[in-house]
Formats: C-alpha cells, sequence, structure tokens
C-alpha cells in the first residue's frame, strides 16, 4: 500500500507554539484517513507533536529527526 | 545638516528610540516621533484596569510631556512609507523625508477575525478592559471562560496572569464559589513558556482554575454562548474573554514592509529591516520569535537609538546588539508575582512566587512615567 501525503507543511524556524498552531489549522481540511507532514526545526515541536496528537486522537505516524530537521506524520482520526 | 530621523508610533519603543537618539546625536539629528492620538498608553496597566485595581486615568499622558525638548511629535496617522522615495506620507496629506526610519507602530487587534467573538470580552485596549470591568461588576455566578484566539499576542503570561487577578477578584467579592473559572490554551500548558508554566500550573489548580490544553479559539456561538476549537472542542459560558488575534498596522501593511500578517522582517540582532538599510522596527511590529512586550520593545528601542546615533555620527556600529532580552513580570495573584526572564542564548527562568516581585511591578507602574520613555532604564 503506498503511503499518499494530502498536505505538507514547512514550519521550518517558527518557533513554539506556531508550528502546532499551523498543524491544527492544517489538520481542519483533511479527511479521515487522509496524512499531513510537516517539517520543523524547532526541538520543542517534538514534544507538542506528540501531546498535540495524543490529545486529539489524531495518531502521530512518524516523527524522525535528519539533520537539524524535524518530521512529523500525521493522520486524520476518523470522524 | 542634521539627519532627519522619523519615528512611527509614540509608544514605548518608539518614545525611547526618540530621547536617546536626540541626546546621544549630540545636535547632528533632527528627530520626529508621528503618532496618531499624541497619548501615551501604558498597556501593562489593563490587566489591573479590568479587575478594577487602577484607573484608566492613571494608565495614560499627553505623549508630549514624554518628550525630550528637541523631539517634534507630529500628531498624525502615517499612511504610506516609500522607501525609495525615503519618504512617509501621513493622513493630513503632510510628507516626511527621513534618512532613517524606526517603525514602532506596535500591533492591533483583530477580533473581528474569529466568527461569532465580536462581543467577547478582552483586556488589550484601554476600552476592552472597561467594558470587561463593567460586565464582571455585573457578574453574579456562572462560568468565565478566558481563551487564546491567535497567536502571537502581546504579553505572553496575560491570560495565566489575568486568571490570577480574577480569581483575588471573586474571592474578594464572595462568589468566587458560584463561579468556574476556565483558562483555554493554546498548547498543553499554562503557555509557551515551558518552566514558567510548570511553576504557575500548581497554582492554577491550588485556586480552582481549570486549565484546558490545546485549545485553539476558533469560533464562537454567541447565542449557544459557546466556543469551539480549532480541535473541535467546545465548551459554554456565561462570560467570554478572548485574547482577539494580532497583526501589525495597516501602514506597514500597505507598504509592503512585513509579511502576510503586517509583521516586519528585522535582523534579530541589529533590529534593521532585512531589505532596507535605513529602516528599522522595534517592538511588537517585528517578526521576530520572541515576546511581543513592552520590555523588549525598550530593549530593542536602546539598540535601535544606539546605532542610529553612531550613523548620523559617522561612526563605527555599537558593540551591543539586541540579545534577546526578555524580562517580565506575572502577577499570581493574592498579593504575590514572579519574574521570566531569557534571552536567545538563556532559557527561561522564575523564581518562586513571592510578595517582593508584586511590589516590585507595582513599583515598577507608578514609577515608569519618570524613569522608562526618557530612557533612563538601561
Amino acid at each position: 500500500m503506498s503511503i499518499t501525503i494530502a498536505t505538507t507543511l514547512d514550519l521550518k524556524g517558527l518557533s513554539c507554539p506556531m508550528p502546532i498552531i499551523k498543524t491544527a489549522k492544517a489538520m481542519k481540511t483533511l479527511v479521515p484517513g487522509e496524512l499531513l507532514e510537516a517539517f520543523a526545526t524547532d526541538p520543542g515541536s517534538v514534544p507538542d507533536f506528540k501531546a498535540w496528537a495524543k490529545a486529539t486522537g489524531n495518531p502521530l505516524v512518524e516523527s524522525t529527526q535528519e539533520g537539524g530537521v524535524f518530521h512529523f506524520i500525521l493522520k486524520k482520526k476518523e470522524a | 545638516m542634521a539627519a532627519e530621523v522619523v519615528i512611527l508610533g509614540g509608544g514605548v519603543g518608539g518614545t525611547i528610540v526618540g530621547n536617546l537618539v536626540a541626546k546621544q546625536a549630540e545636535g547632528r539629528a533632527h528627530v520626529t516621533i508621528v503618532d496618531a492620538t499624541g497619548i501615551h498608553v501604558y498597556q501593562p496597566g489593563f490587566l489591573y484596569l479590568a479587575t478594577g485595581l487602577e484607573r484608566a486615568a492613571a494608565l495614560h499622558r499627553p505623549e508630549s510631556q514624554l518628550l525630550r525638548h528637541d523631539v517634534m511629535l507630529v500628531v498624525d496617522r502615517a499612511m504610506r512609507v516609500d522607501p525609495a522615495a525615503h519618504t512617509v506620507s501621513l493622513e493630513s496629506g503632510r510628507q516626511l523625508r527621513y534618512d532613517h526610519l524606526v517603525l514602532a507602530t506596535g500591533s492591533r487587534t483583530m477580533m473581528e477575525e474569529v466568527p461569532g467573538a465580536l462581543d467577547a470580552h478582552d483586556f488589550y485596549t484601554m476600552a476592552g478592559a472597561e467594558r470587561l470591568f463593567k460586565a464582571l461588576e455585573a457578574f453574579q455566578h456562572g462560568t468565565i471562560v478566558i481563551g487564546v484566539a491567535g497567536i502571537p499576542y502581546k504579553c505572553p503570561p496575560a491570560p495565566v496572569e489575568f486568571a490570577f487577578l480574577l480569581d483575588d477578584y471573586l474571592r474578594a467579592r464572595g462568589i468566587r464559589d458560584q463561579t468556574e473559572v476556565k483558562l483555554l490554551s493554546p498548547l498543553n500548558r499554562a503557555f509557551t513558556i515551558e518552566a514558567t508554566s510548570k511553576l504557575v500550573q500548581p497554582i492554577l489548580a491550588e485556586r480552582g482554575i481549570e486549565l484546558t490544553g490545546f485549545f485553539n479559539v476558533e469560533s464562537v456561538d454567541p447565542v449557544a454562548k459557546t466556543v469551539t476549537s480549532l480541535e473541535d472542542e467546545t465548551v459554554g459560558y456565561d462570560l467570554l474573554i478572548l485574547v482577539p488575534p494580532h497583526r501589525g498596522q495597516e501602514v506597514i501593511e500597505t507598504s509592503g514592509l512585513g509579511d502576510d500578517r503586517g509583521w516586519v522582517p528585522v535582523d534579530k540582532n541589529t533590529l534593521k529591516h532585512t531589505k532596507f538599510a535605513d529602516i528599522w522596527a522595534i517592538g511588537d511590529a517585528t517578526s521576530i520569535p520572541i515576546s511581543k512586550s513592552g520590555s523588549v520593545a525598550h530593549y530593542e528601542a536602546t539598540v535601535a537609538a544606539a546605532e542610529i546615533a553612531a550613523e548620523v555620527k559617522g561612526e563605527a556600529p555599537p558593540a551591543h546588539v539586541y540579545d534577546g532580552r526578555v524580562m517580565c513580570f506575572l502577577e499570581t495573584g493574592q498579593g504575590k508575582a514572579t519574574t521570566i526572564r531569557f534571552d536567545y542564548d538563556h532559557p527561561p527562568v522564575s523564581p518562586s512566587p513571592a510578595r517582593r516581585w508584586h511590589w516590585a511591578k507595582a513599583l515598577f507602574n507608578k514609577t515608569y512615567w519618570y524613569t522608562v520613555p526618557q530612557g533612563r532604564l538601561p
């Protein structure tokens, strides 16, 4: 099964809490099951994305780091 | 010939820059401040006005009283900056030419950007704070909700401070038992700064203030009296207080000097515009990801003033640049407060709430008029 990303957000250079707020706004536009990926450079975004996913029920499918850039994939929860 | 230094905005930042450039340039600068009202407002006082602890009259003074005699005040609205022609057009039709321009235009609040929220209360303007206090005086029982409808906003800890001062107010009136106080935060903590959030969260719990995390206010239903978040949660209220969305001033947007929200991109150390070498921006007006607060405007103003004074005197730029310094007080209620201090290289630290910080803040509020605008404090 291939993974299709519905929306990609470039949040590099933004500091807390902007990455999570921009992500929350973008997630509103997705339909259940769709994926959103985000790239951020603020180290605080790692715990923030994890906590936001847990609090809102939208699963955090991936959270990785490469060369100082954090990469997240969130899945829109079923309605 | 003296250099023309024009400053847009007579708030804390603009006033300090004006006074310091006039002093440090040693007669080689002609300094003009353009301000739409000519009234200097002490915005940190709005929290106290909204909770009945201060009078509106104590929070404003004529800007002319705070300026050196050699700083010219023009009471007019700046409509457009032309960076190629080095001019500022004013509402009256007058045009000012500049050699050095400082954008100290602050921010404006935009409650109209939140669907259904036009009647929500706020403590971000003098009129808003006065109206909120009237509503509190009429309040008898029910649920008071405090939420955040947009980031960035002025003074990140203000919603938490307001919650504590509100708790004091309701206790003093003897109606705290009949009132639920709910604080809705955009993050999973009291506010952006983690260390200080950890310090104040137990105090919120102790005072019975319910904290709901990840609640980014999206819309209000004023008939059903509910507020809904981007995260699809809904909370009911009897009295709603929102931090309104903020954006830069119209003149910034009209002149194409800012980003999509009207915040001015500047070098985070020199505060010079990223595109124009003769334009600086300070305080709320910039897009630097740092607190929008009076202390930031104050520290940045001293840096911008020294740079401009050095340029007009033909000297090398000063070694001291803005290091991201922020210092603020945070009232925790019941006569105590803490402080928050940090800069680009040092994470925020806050001491345990104590009476001395509350008194230090009270003293600062009173002595502000004789020290800060004149640039007498470092």
